[in-house]
């Protein structure tokens, strides 16, 4: 068990991979020698040669489209888009190539493939280094999509995504890559260090894709959260004053959709909160998925709090961010209605 | 100021003729026959600019092998690369018909481009990865790949590989060397660069081709696979299979005012290359000559296939639409089939006879294998993949919502 940030822990996993097994390379722009703009990578080229881990040009679709073919070919591509905002270029090689060819060649060819990349906002990114794109990756049949909330999730659901045989979309919130943040930016910075969930097991101590975790348990409401709204989340049913039972999904597809409808079956009332824009985001499909497995359970209707159906701004960062005012509003209409 | 300038007008490139005109390849500049040497394969790139502006070329008028590319090919292998050409031709022939007939929905033919894929495929080692598009299925002919699976899968029958998954033609065979074929263009072009890059990553030896049309060139993942193939020095060879045409698009749409398709590998660095697609013993040659140079660790090689697509785009298209209708038969590098069959005349290894009766021979056992394929069954007729299947190999595993979604469709 060591202390480690979210970086650290994400260098970790890479680290605990590359080390069982030689097929696992890592690459990205600015990933080899430097060791990543966010230092997720930091060391691995002297420790396994450029041939491990290595730079690569500034063109998102020849990465992906690369480690497609190199996951064809039998090695496991760990690869990182600088920003998820930068994924674009690249989306045709994972919509259309690693999303489909295990189907497309019945199972002839397969690409266990991971593709990292920083997400979310709350640090005056801007347009460009803010977005939460996770929803145009969750209608895409064949791929898996993950976004941890913690180091220990961030080193575990890494460790099952590179052994996963399936293309993982790996979603790292940026803003919980030094500590957790519940949305108070007039308060001092938190660290990961001296934080319980700061500790993170040494070795291969993966945890499963496709399983969510209740953070808080509640009875009045259930919210589902997952990335920096996990602790937004928590943050708000503690000032709403609301028993609510927060969930982070951890993985978005596949969906725990046992946790979830257990939970809104117990308490009636779900909240659903995501940083991203709120029209045909993952939310939607939350609250159709709940709408359909919890009917007659629920005593009110379901609420999404999410990010504005805008570009993510720069100056109005915290008028857009889904902060912990807005969801403990949420929380406290939920229960009236 | 701005009167002082003449309005500015849009540049939009013709084809030289169209529907009622005549023909005419008269500004098509084909050297002649044995004219460009044959550098040694660790040729610095640089050294060899001249070669993507010209044409390697073995086959002369009179359909003698000239030249330093010449030689390379018993006439037993010429005899087996002419009967490989002759069966995908007669393949294509009737998997036309078949489509014509509504037994399948689609098909696309290779008329013309016949030595293009069939006399690569020769010049690969057993483990080398091609990365395809749709249209070389000579690979698969070429390397003994079962014409009753190619059916099969054109059908989507019961015993289609794919189970019914996939648009006809979408082959795919690991086993075979041919990478599953998909329909988003050039994409398959930088995933060859991948897979090279891995081979070598593995300290292995194979190599990985990587083949597109030349409208696809102007996708941006070929410039991706070209920075990719340079930067990493990856063991591939890059075939532009540059057919003049891209449904109704004519090449000069793609190539952006450059001389030819192969000059754009000297931006790159890459050692890059024009051949006569229509000219077997060249295509080979050349194909052997860069394999050898990636198996070397020498790095990548540019292809540029010159040759003409004589037939439809598909069994959508009707190309006397937008093109002149005899402008196949004007193709100043002719037929691939007569070539070879010529050259192998000339060289007194093959007779009018022995060809027709070789024609007989592979029409008898391509409507043989049809019948084989038909009597699995035909699409929506006969015994086809179970819509069971469809839920399968999204995911190694199957996740819950899919389960429930295949139960909600009653399989």
């Amino acid at each position: 068990m060591a202390n480690m940030t979210m970086i650290e822990a994400i260098r970790d996993a890479h680290d605990v991979a590359m080390e069982a097994d030689d097929k696992v390379v890592v690459f990205g722009e600015d990933v080899g020698f430097f060791g990543g703009v966010f230092r997720c990578t930091a060391g691995l080229q002297e420790k396994y040669g450029s041939s491990r881990c290595f730079d690569a040009p500034i063109n998102e679709s020849g990465i992906v489209g690369a480690a497609i073919g190199m996951a064809a070919y039998g090695l496991k591509p760990v690869i990182e888009i600088q920003f998820a905002d930068y994924v674009y270029p690249a989306y045709d090689q994972i919509v259309s190539e690693a999303a489909r060819l295990r189907h497309r060649s019945n199972g002839d060819f397969t690409c266990p493939l991971v593709i990292r990349m920083p997400t979310g906002g709350g640090i005056f990114g801007g347009q460009t280094h803010s977005q939460s794109p996770e929803a145009i990756f969750t209608h895409v049949s064949g791929l898996k999509v993950v976004i941890p909330s913690n180091p220990a999730d961030a080193k575990g659901l890494l460790l099952s995504s590179i052994a996963d045989p399936d293309p993982v979309i790996f979603l790292e919130p940026k803003r919980l890559y030094n500590g957790p943040f519940d949305g108070h930016h007039d308060r001092p910075l938190t660290s990961w260090k001296k934080h319980e969930l700061g500790d993170v097991p040494a070795g291969d101590n993966s945890i499963p894709l496709g399983k969510a975790h209740v953070v808080r348990e509640g009875a009045d409401v259930t919210v589902l959260a997952y990335g920096t709204m996990v602790y937004v989340a928590e943050a708000a049913a503690e000032e709403a004053g609301v028993d609510a039972e927060v969930i982070d999904l951890r993985t978005l597809l596949p969906l725990d959709l046992d946790t979830i409808t257990d939970s809104v079956k117990k308490t009636g009332r779900c909240v659903i909160v995501h940083e991203a824009t709120r029209t045909c985001g993952f939310g939607a499909e939350l609250m159709s998925l709940v709408q359909e497995s919890c009917f007659y359970h629920l005593e009110a209707p379901m609420i999404r709090v999410t990010g504005w159906d805008t570009p993510y701004p720069h100056a109005q960062e915290w008028e857009y961010f889904p902060g912990p005012a807005r969801v403990g509003a949420a929380l406290k209409k939920v229960m009236e209605d | 100021m701005t009167q002082d300038y003449e309005p500015l007008s849009l540049n939009v490139p013709e084809p030289g003729c169209r529907p009622g005109d005549t023909p005419d390849f008269s500004d098509f500049e084909i050297p002649r026959a044995g004219a460009v040497p044959r550098p040694p394969i660790d040729v610095d790139p640089d050294k060899i600019r001249d070669m993507a502006f010209s044409i390697v070329r073995v086959l002369n008028k009179e359909g003698a092998a000239v030249g330093e590319w010449a030689g390379a090919l018993s006439a037993d292998e010429l005899r087996k690369g002419l009967r490989h050409m002759m069966t995908l031709r007669s393949f294509d022939a009737r998997m036309l018909t078949a489509q014509r007939q509504g037994k399948t929905s689609f098909y696309m033919q290779h008329l013309g481009e016949e030595a293009v894929s069939c006399a690569f495929a020769r010049a690969l080692e057993p483990g080398d990865m091609n990365f395809p598009t749709y249209r070389q299925a000579g690979l698969l002919i070429a390397n003994d790949y079962p014409m009753l699976t190619m059916m099969n899968q054109i059908y989507s029958n019961a015993d289609d590989p794919l189970h019914g998954r996939q648009l006809p033609i979408m082959y795919s065979s690991k086993e075979h060397g041919f990478f599953s074929i998909s329909g988003n263009l050039g994409t398959q072009f930088v995933q060859s660069v991948g897979w090279a890059m891995a081979s070598a990553i593995s300290g292995d030896t194979k190599i990985a081709t990587a083949w597109i049309g030349d409208g696809s060139t102007a996708e941006n993942d070929f410039h991706a696979a070209m920075v990719f193939a340079s930067t990493y020095k990856a063991p591939v060879v890059m075939n532009i299979v540059n057919n003049q045409w891209a449904i109704s698009t004519f090449q000069g749409i793609a190539r952006g005012g450059v001389g030819t398709f192969a000059a754009r590998g000297h931006g790159f660095g890459i050692a890059s290359i024009r051949v006569d697609g229509n000219d077997y013993l060249a295509v080979h040659a050349v194909a052997k000559w860069a394999a050898e140079r990636a198996r070397r660790g020498l790095g990548p090689t540019l292809i540029e296939h010159v040759t003409y697509r004589a037939g439809g785009h598909s069994t959508s298209d009707d190309p006397s639409a937008y093109r002149a209708g005899d402008e196949a038969a004007a193709w100043p590098l002719g037929d691939p089939l007569e070539r070879l069959k010529t050259h192998l005349i000339t060289i007194g290894e093959w007779s009018e006879e022995r060809h027709a009766q070789a024609e007989a021979e592979i029409l008898a056992e391509v409507t043989a294998v049809q019948k084989q394929a038909e009597s699995v069954g035909t699409l929506g007729d006969g015994k086809a993949p179970s819509p069971r299947d469809m839920f399968e190999g999204v995911y190694e595993t199957m996740p819950s919502h899919l389960i429930r979604q295949r139960q909600e469709a009653g399989y």
